[in-house]
């Protein structure tokens, strides 16, 4: 693939890094002249020195036959401009951009720049799946599709212990998917029978969280785990 | 009308200054509390005084925004000193607050030209300023061969 990676910072120099050891062929572009010498050291002559808001730089990086436009710099307008740019107007099939302060993540929906990546939402989807009294764990949000994965883990005084699946009554709108187990993953049939301890996934249509909850909680408490 | 200017600089606070004193309501939003300052060159009352408005805030802050007046806007004027920002916030201000009237002022002539054709008014300065040149240059009379 060709993959243009705006933004030579941490973020966007490692990423090149590994992409080019992935065997892709990357242009990474910097706009300023003393970061980009430092890069270019390394890089070499995969890194180019102007800014990726302006068009023409875009399209002396190669932007018409580029199948990936990866926008990392440290500033969301930046950010937006370009992704809305390589897609809109350069027809680049995949675009990926970086949200820098999370307050701005509807701004790059709203301007059509998906997926979209915040450093800050990774960290708190990871906190709650390391803090365990959240509970319930979001894995995945479809908001196209208007689906999510969630995850739960079942306390000795969750209601469904010992309960056979086939048995449950799910919400509406949720499916159960899956059970992790002693650190192995299986596809729950009818007859499986939930044990404390177990982590469950499932798959729901958004707004069905506390249903759940209530399913999988202790009984007469507020929250599994 | 009701007239907010996200930006208020050079051109920012001169706009502003001129659609107050024709009698439109404005107010204005910058990110720096010093450019209240600005507003008030050659007013011999104060901003306030004279009925304009001054939020201190970015205009990719929904609250800025929205404490600015955006939701009662019938013209929104993006004039911050950056291209990608007003070209953003002239998109969230048509979009998803449905203003009327949406002016972005764009440097880059080429940006400015694309988002053009993506229906924002856009204004170019540098635009008009090769235009300018180009003429006077056009206009000018060779220098007579002695």
């Amino acid at each position: 693939m060709y993959i243009i990676v705006v933004g030579a910072g941490k973020v966007g120099w490692n990423l090149a890094r590994e992409l080019l050891e992935k065997d892709h062929e990357v242009t990474l572009i910097e706009s300023n002249r003393r970061r980009y010498l430092t890069v270019e050291q390394e890089l070499e002559h995969n890194v180019l020195y102007g800014d990726a808001s302006e068009l023409w730089v875009l399209e002396r990086a190669g932007i018409e036959r580029a199948d990936m436009v990866i926008a990392v710099t440290g500033d969301d307008e930046d950010n937006m401009l370009i992704c809305q740019v390589a897609k809109e107007k350069y027809e680049v099939a995949q675009i990926i951009a970086r949200v820098n302060n999370p307050r701005n993540r509807a701004h790059f929906d709203l301007l059509g720049v998906k997926p979209s990546v915040s450093a800050t939402d990774l960290i708190l989807r990871l906190l709650e799946h390391e803090v365990p009294e959240y509970g319930l764990v979001h894995l995945l949000d479809l908001q196209e599709e208007q689906l999510e994965i969630i995850e739960m883990l079942l306390g000795k005084d969750s209601r469904v212990t010992g309960e056979r699946v086939g048995d449950l009554s799910m919400p509406e709108g949720s499916l159960l998917i899956s059970v992790l187990r002693e650190g192995k993953g299986f596809v729950p049939g009818p007859d499986t029978v939930l044990q404390a301890g177990d982590e469950v996934l499932a798959v729901l249509d958004p707004g069905r969280e506390d249903d759940l909850k209530e399913l999988f909680g202790p009984a007469g408490g507020n929250g599994a785990g | 009308m009701f007239i907010l200017i996200v930006g208020c600089g050079r051109v920012g606070s001169s706009v502003a200054r001129t659609m107050l004193r024709e009698g439109h309501e404005v107010s204005c939003l910058d990110e720096d509390p010093e450019s209240h300052t600005r507003l008030e060159v050659g007013l011999d009352r104060g901003w306030e005084d004279l009925g304009g408005r001054f939020t201190v805030g970015t205009g990719l802050e929904t609250d800025a925004l929205v404490a600015a007046g955006i939701e009662k806007a019938d013209a929104f004027i993006a004039s911050t000193n950056g291209d990608n920002t007003n070209i953003v916030i002239s998109q969230i201000a048509q979009r998803r607050y449905e203003v009327p009237t949406v002016i972005a002022r764009i440097l880059d002539p080429l940006r400015a030209e694309w988002y053009r054709q993506q229906g924002v008014h856009t204004i170019c300065p540098t635009r008009v300023a090769i235009d300018m040149l180009e003429s006077a240059v056009r206009e000018g009379a060779p220098r007579e061969v002695a």
